[in-house]
């Protein structure tokens, strides 16, 4: 095994560690946790099955494998970025109705 | 007829007093059922203490919603409290209360759902200035094209709405430059809009909620919003 292979994989277990303690403090909701603990799955699996890359390309098609990695994480980055303002919509529009009703109730304890 | 008069006051401390004077005031001479419902948009000056020691519905917001957050609350409260009428009128004194009468009368006379007091109809009072006039005129050209009404003053705060349009808006309003979206809403919901020429003066105090760097932002996340909104309820049956 070489020794950027026992490297990567010993980083992709510390991440995953990271993120499962995370979730026990309650610090990470479980739905969250989701794309990391898949993206770190892969992560260890491509270290450990080193040719893995290089047929994963040859299979779509793709010259370089290094260009894979790129555009596939790149991908992957865009649509979690979108998912994430998707909940930020959300609890802004949460937000703003607990706001208007905390106005009308503090309205109705007044009288 | 219960009617309430809906005024979203952000940091208004220097107005808001008079504002809701001159509103009791002209529903006392006139005898109308009037309930003056201040949304206080968690103003950073005295405008909460103020408004809590006049004779309104002072409803306070814990965080800053901006106007149709602001403006929303209101209708929420008019709603839920079986209101006929609501009217909204800006806390800066922008918007005569002697006014107020002209917008009931035409929604009594002509059965209009929806009634906006514009600026432009007959051109007198306070014109607004020639940057805010070609958004308007942009608006009214939107307006015409994607649902054919034909509004003068798209961007007028001073509007009136009765109980049919308070069951839309306490589901559903904009947050931000609520004004001409919502003239969409109310039209693809099949709501009868009118106007009526009314006397604006100058704000007494305060600032715009629309800056001069941001009506170009102003105009864009509005477009946009219309769009999206027509969208939305064109093709949800």
């Amino acid at each position: 095994m070489a020794r950027i292979q026992i490297i990567a994989i010993a980083i992709s277990v510390l991440f995953l560690l990271y993120i499962v303690r995370l979730i026990v403090k309650g610090k990470l909701r479980e739905e969250y946790s989701i794309v990391w603990i898949v993206c770190t799955i892969v992560l260890v699996l491509f270290s450990l099955w080193r040719r893995g890359l290089d047929v994963v390309s040859t299979l779509l098609g793709v010259y370089s494998p290094p260009n894979l990695i790129f555009t596939a994480a790149i991908f992957a980055i865009f649509i979690y970025l979108l998912h994430l303002s998707v909940v930020v919509s959300k609890l802004q529009s949460q937000n703003k109705q607990l706001a208007q009703e905390i106005a009308l109730m503090k309205e109705k304890m007044v009288q | 007829m219960k009617i309430a008069v809906i005024v979203p006051a952000y940091n208004e401390e220097k107005s808001i007093a008079a504002v809701v004077e001159d509103i009791l005031h002209v529903a006392h001479s006139r005898n109308l059922l009037v309930t003056v419902v201040v949304v206080n948009d968690c103003s950073k000056d005295a405008t909460s203490e103020i408004i809590s020691k006049l004779n309104c519905v002072a409803l306070d917001l814990p965080i800053n919603l901006g106007i149709g957050g602001a403006v929303q609350t209101g209708f929420k409260f008019a709603f839920e409290n079986g209101f006929d009428l609501a009217i909204q009128v800006d806390g800066d004194g922008q918007h005569p209360a002697s006014e107020i009468p002209k917008l009931i009368s035409a929604a009594e006379a002509q059965d209009i759902d929806v009634v906006i007091g514009s600026r432009f109809i007959s051109k007198i009072g306070f014109q607004s200035s020639a940057v805010r006039r070609i958004g308007i005129n942009y608006f009214k050209w939107l307006n015409r094209f994607m649902v054919g009404v034909k509004i003068f003053d798209s961007t007028s705060g001073f509007r009136l709405i009765n109980n049919k349009a308070l069951a839309i808006v306490s589901e559903y309003y904009p947050d931000e430059y609520p004004e001409p979206e919502s003239i969409i809403l109310y039209s693809l919901k099949h709501l009868k809009i009118g106007e009526v020429p009314v006397n604006m003066k100058e704000r007494q105090g305060g600032v715009s909620s629309i800056g001069r760097l941001s009506s170009i932002y102003y105009m864009f996340k509005v477009s946009l919003a219309i769009i999206y909104t027509f969208i939305r309820i064109k093709f949800k049956k």
